[in-house]
């Protein structure tokens, strides 16, 4: 069992959270070409070693967050509200 | 084996008879004995058949690794297979059987399997019975499906009960700062270690007793120190769980433990569980889990009577039982001389035969004074016997081999080939144990995380190197320097040996007992191109189930590796898995059975809605009226009845369980029109509209209707089904993609009793309900009006006017609490007019009779213009979705798109679910699907919605067959609008 340390709540269970998916993308504008929304819904890497993905505290929180986790060995070196102001306020920046 | 209890001696209370029976005998025992042992007492030999030869089995162990007395505990809904009767606690009215056996363990039909042994070799099964002619001759797989059926018969284990589990079992969550497993000395020393320095410390024992193998010592001064350390232990505040396994190592530090509460209770009480599944998260843990003593491969090295070396001492010095009168006790280390001396005290003939030739003086001086012979140099080559070991054939090394030599007379044979210390925990981690040869054995490998491992499972053979590496490991654990013992402990090393034969001889000599596999099926193995031990493993079944490779994989990977002509460590092993041992599946359920296998969610109505008749259903964690029937009437005569009744005069029906989400703030309108596939950015407050949300890759997400209540201030409603999904999606695009938007969301569908008030009679009931009967007149409430309200009663609530039912209709929403006084209203005005309830089936029929589409037709693999739904994806914003639902493929004129369905003959019905496809061409995929079907009251017969390729303009004056080959057949259709009810809406604007 992973165990997410929450920069709200603290550490907790990941059955308290979900995973939401590969958190480096950047979603195009809603009127970008086909291609960037293609590249942005479709288009994953499937990284053996740390990637950074989106969670969310869906039973804590519900705050989406920025987790830096090794895929291979579950480690996370990192975590941090995917939103730009609570980061700020946190004082953590991604 | 000629078994007796002594008089004295063990730790087992002489003052307590306890009565319990072995295959509908009753046999007697004391407290603090174990199944086996009390057997063992008692002259039983034979405790078992095995897996595939039915060969007699007894005991050959004394703990977790036992592969021979393998019974079935219990009897009727509560019998338990496959335990092993060297770990069950003996206690008063303990029922227990042989098992794999007919008509028993000791006298078994089945063991002449055993005389056609050489042909059941490795993989035997597969090879003669499946896709070999004449067998199945182009026959697919069918006949080795009725041959399966037999040979599962023939081999096996224990049964399960078929009842249900009458018992129940907790889930328990714990934290600490340490987690030790295993009380043997190290474990014992690293608990106290860690809780003196002030840690949280949980210590866990599988045994019922704390100890060890301090447990199986005959000295005093032994005793005295376990006490001791029990006392500060307790003292030191640490927390003491006993009869729990800890069964598996998970990431950060998670343990999961199985706790026997009841397992060991004559008559438990009502209220413990049986057992107790624990999560532990813990700082730190040590892992002082022991080592086993591994046997030899010889032939017959399974017959009962062929025992552990190490057993011996335990049955005599715990138990008080002597296990033998005239005892070989065959060895290659120093371990079992401690074992011979003290048998030999406790009056038994021991011969100690050693296949070292260079044993210390000093060893051999103690063997002397004990009255123990010694033979050096020579090995087992043969168990003899029948049914019980009655002699050995010794063997000695003759160049690379064995040559065959003198043969013993016995009753006992003891084995000691080394030993495996206990890295399956921290194989569970994935650190890969390493082969040490000089000590024989495969040694923790580091790991990465916090989890050190102490004593004998580190490769300490002596007691009080245990204690030391106990708390040297502590230490390490929090983070100190510690100075660890050196390994080992013997004066004369181990001279490895795994398997003794004669050269070319075909034996059967077991590596895993507990699967019938033998050397030979090892060997059979790498003959047949099996290179890696994770295949070997796999064919052979070597070391897996329940095993887990404790008593026999060490044995198995020397054979491989002497096969493949390498060294074990070029072989590598296996890795472990958890569960260390089984854990019932009622464990892993715990209180999560029959209503409380899911969330179960209740309206604000559901009370009300019970007590005026509503038969309820499921939809998705909700419950939900059904319909509410009134006597004598079935559920389609009741849903027919609620139908007709909303169309002629009203019905009131609970959506209370319908999505709710306030969305505030000065972009809610913004966000919002983003959202949504229509535009939103204008809509006036005090109106609502039906809205649209795609998901990023084009396909309908959900629908529902939004209503602006003020500026910024808007209530969105979603599908009962789809509302955490539309949550979490809201929450991720304000977090993640558009965080400069100023919005808040919240989820507010369990504030809010909502009902749904349908028919022609509508606004005269909601009238006669309000404090101010003019709030709902035609011009002061519009179709698609919303309003604040005040019921009569002063309840305050919220009104939209909006039609799911395609009549006159409004939705209502009061506070949770007001929705019984609401409804008490409602009802109070509708009764009279003679309207009614209805329940979900009446709500599909309508629906379906408008085309009005639900979850059944948004499934996620539908486009917006699939759903008939295409004019209302704006053309003129940009919203979710927006770019990718152009993708060609979704643009294709022949998609299945939302279509109406009459039977061709209007008497007939079909099936949800079934395919629409061309008359005459029903094989393969079809052109479409039904989704949803019901009688229409409204036009007298049979209607269904689906979808097919083309939509029903396609499909004109075509004959359609919906085919549905598993319930009903097929039934010839007609494809028509799925507005098949008051296509123009004339009715809800009225």
């Amino acid at each position: 069992m992973i165990r997410i340390p929450c920069p709200f709540c603290g550490t907790r269970d990941h059955s308290e959270f979900s995973y939401g998916g590969d958190g480096s993308i950047q979603y195009p504008a809603l009127d970008a070409p086909v291609q960037d929304w293609h590249d942005a819904v479709f288009q994953r890497e499937n990284i053996c070693g740390v990637q950074t993905e989106t969670w969310q505290h869906v039973n804590g929180c519900r705050m989406w967050l920025l987790v830096d986790r090794d895929t291979m060995t579950h480690e996370i070196h990192d975590v941090r509200p995917a939103h730009p102001g609570m980061a700020k306020v946190l004082g953590v920046t991604s | 084996m000629s078994a007796s209890r002594l008089t004295k001696g063990g730790r087992i209370d002489r003052s307590r008879k306890v009565t319990f029976s072995w295959d509908g005998k009753t046999f007697e025992g004391f407290a603090g004995d174990t199944l086996a042992s009390a057997l063992m007492a008692s002259g039983e030999q034979v405790l078992g058949r095995s897996f595939k030869y039915h060969r007699p089995r007894g005991i050959m162990s004394a703990g977790v690794e036992e592969s021979g007395a393998i019974v079935t505990l219990g009897k009727g809904d509560r019998v338990e297979p496959n335990a092993k009767a060297t770990m069950q606690e003996l206690f008063d009215g303990l029922s227990a059987s042989g098992q794999n056996a007919w008509p028993n363990v000791r006298c078994d039909v089945g063991a002449v399997l055993g005389l056609f042994g050489r042909f059941f070799s490795a993989g035997f099964y597969y090879k003669t019975f499946m896709g070999l002619p004449p067998f199945e001759w182009g026959r697919g797989t069918g006949i080795w499906m009725q041959y399966e059926k037999l040979i599962r018969k023939a081999a096996g284990m224990g049964e399960a009960s078929r009842e249900a589990d009458p018992d129940s079992y907790d889930h328990v969550h714990a934290f600490c700062d340490m987690l030790v497993v295993g009380s043997g000395p190290a474990g014992l020393n690293a608990a106290l270690t860690a809780a003196q320095q002030g840690k949280d410390v949980i210590l866990v024992e599988q045994d019922f007793e704390l100890g060890g193998d301090l447990l199986n010592q005959s000295d005093p001064a032994v005793e005295t120190q376990r006490a001791e350390l029990i006392d500060a232990l307790q003292s030191a505040g640490v927390r003491i769980m006993t009869r729990t396994t800890t069964f598996g190592l998970y990431d950060y530090g998670t343990a999961g433990l199985l706790e026997r509460v009841t397992d060991h209770v004559t008559a438990p009480s009502q209220d413990a569980p049986r057992q107790r599944f624990w999560t532990v998260r813990a700082g730190a843990t040590v892992l002082a889990t022991g080592a086993l003593e591994r046997t030899i491969a010889f032939t017959n090295n399974d017959r009962p009577g062929v025992m552990t070396a190490a057993a011996a001492r335990t049955y005599l010095n715990r138990y008080g039982v002597l296990p033998g009168q005239n005892i070989v006790l065959c060895t290659n280390n120093d371990s079992a001389y401690v074992s011979a001396s003290e048998l030999a005290a406790a009056g038994a003939k021991v011969t100690v035969v050693d296949l070292r030739t260079d044993v210390g003086a000093d060893q051999l001086g103690a063997m002397q004074t004990a009255g123990v012979a010694v033979k050096t140099g020579l090995v087992p080559l043969k168990a003899l016997g029948g049914k019980t070991v009655s002699g050995v054939q010794l063997a000695r090394e003759a160049g690379t081999g064995w040559a065959a030599a003198e043969t013993l007379s016995c009753d006992l044979l003891l084995v000691s080939g080394g030993w495996s210390p206990v890295v399956n925990l921290l194989s569970h981690r994935g650190a890969k144990p390493a082969w040490d040869a000089d000590l024989a054995c495969f040694l923790p490998a580091s790991c990465s995380e916090n989890v050190v491992m102490a004593g004998s499972a580190t490769g300490h053979w002596q007691a009080a190197d245990c204690a030391a590496s106990g708390i040297a490991a502590a230490k390490v654990a929090m983070g100190e320097d510690a100075q660890t013992p050196t390994l080992g402990g013997w004066d004369t090393p181990i001279k490895p040996v795994y398997e003794v034969r004669l050269p070319g001889s075909k034996t059967k000599s077991f590596v895993d007992p507990q699967h019938d596999v033998t050397c030979d099926d090892v060997r059979l193995a790498h003959q047949e191109g099996f290179v890696s031990v994770e295949h070997l493993k796999r064919y052979t079944t070597l070391g897996m189930a329940t095993d887990q490779g404790k008593m026999g994989n060490v044995i198995g990977l020397a054979l491989m590796a002497e096969a493949m002509g390498k060294d074990i460590p070029a072989v590598g092993t296996t890795r472990f898995r958890p569960p260390y041992t089984p854990i019932a599946i009622g464990a892993l359920a715990g209180r999560n059975v029959g209503t409380h296998f899911k969330v179960m969610r209740r309206t604000p109505l559901h009370d009300w809605n019970l007590r005026h008749g509503a038969t309820m259903t499921d939809a998705g964690l909700w419950h939900r009226p059904w319909y509410f029937a009134r006597k004598g009437e079935t559920i389609n005569d009741a849903y027919i009845r609620e139908a007709t009744t909303v169309r002629e005069t009203l019905g009131i029906c609970d959506v209370s369980s319908l999505g709710k989400i306030a969305v505030q703030g000065p972009d809610a309108s913004e966000f919002l029109n983003r959202v949504y596939t229509n535009a939103f950015a204008k809509l006036a407050v005090g109106k609502a509209r039906y809205g649209i949300m795609l998901r990023d890759d084009g396909m309908v997400m959900d629908d529902g209707t939004t209503w602006r209540l003020s500026e910024n201030d808007f209530l969105m409603t979603t599908t009962t089904t789809g509302a955490g999904r539309v949550m979490v999606f809201l929450e991720e695009l304000l977090q993640t993609r558009w965080p400069d938007l100023k919005v808040h969301i919240c989820s507010v569908s369990d504030q809010w009793a909502g009902v749904s008030i349908a028919g022609p009679q509508t606004r005269d009931v909601i009238a006669a309900c309000m404090e101010d009967p003019d709030t709902v007149s035609a011009d002061n409430l519009p179709f698609m009006g919303v309003k604040k309200i005040r019921l009569k009663g002063g309840i305050d609530g919220l009104i939209a006017r909006i039609s799911f039912s395609g009549e006159l209709a409004y939705e209502i929403y009061v506070p949770s609490d007001y929705g019984e006084p609401m409804m008490d209203l409602l009802w109070s005005e509708t009764e009279p007019r003679g309207g009614c309830l209805y329940g979900l089936e009446a709500l599909g029929a309508l629906r379906i009779e408008k085309g009005h589409v639900t979850g059944a037709e948004l499934d996620g693999r539908v486009t917006i213009d699939d759903a008939g739904l295409g004019k209302m994806a704006s053309t003129k914003k940009s919203f979710i979705g927006s770019t990718l639902r152009q993708r060609p493929e979704l643009l294709r004129e022949d998609r299945p798109q939302l279509v109406g369905i009459f039977p061709k003959d209007r008497s007939q019905t079909f099936n949800g679910g079934a395919l629409l496809c061309k008359h005459g061409d029903n094989i393969g995929f079809g052109e479409g699907w039904v989704t949803a079907c019901t009688h229409s009251p409204a036009l007298g017969h049979w209607i269904g919605l689906g979808y097919i390729a083309g939509g029903h303009e396609a499909w004109q004056g075509k004959s359609v067959t919906a085919t549905d080959p598993v319930r009903q057949g097929d039934v010839e259709v007609e494809i028509v609008s799925p507005h098949m009810f008051d296509p123009k809406g004339e009715r809800m604007h009225g």
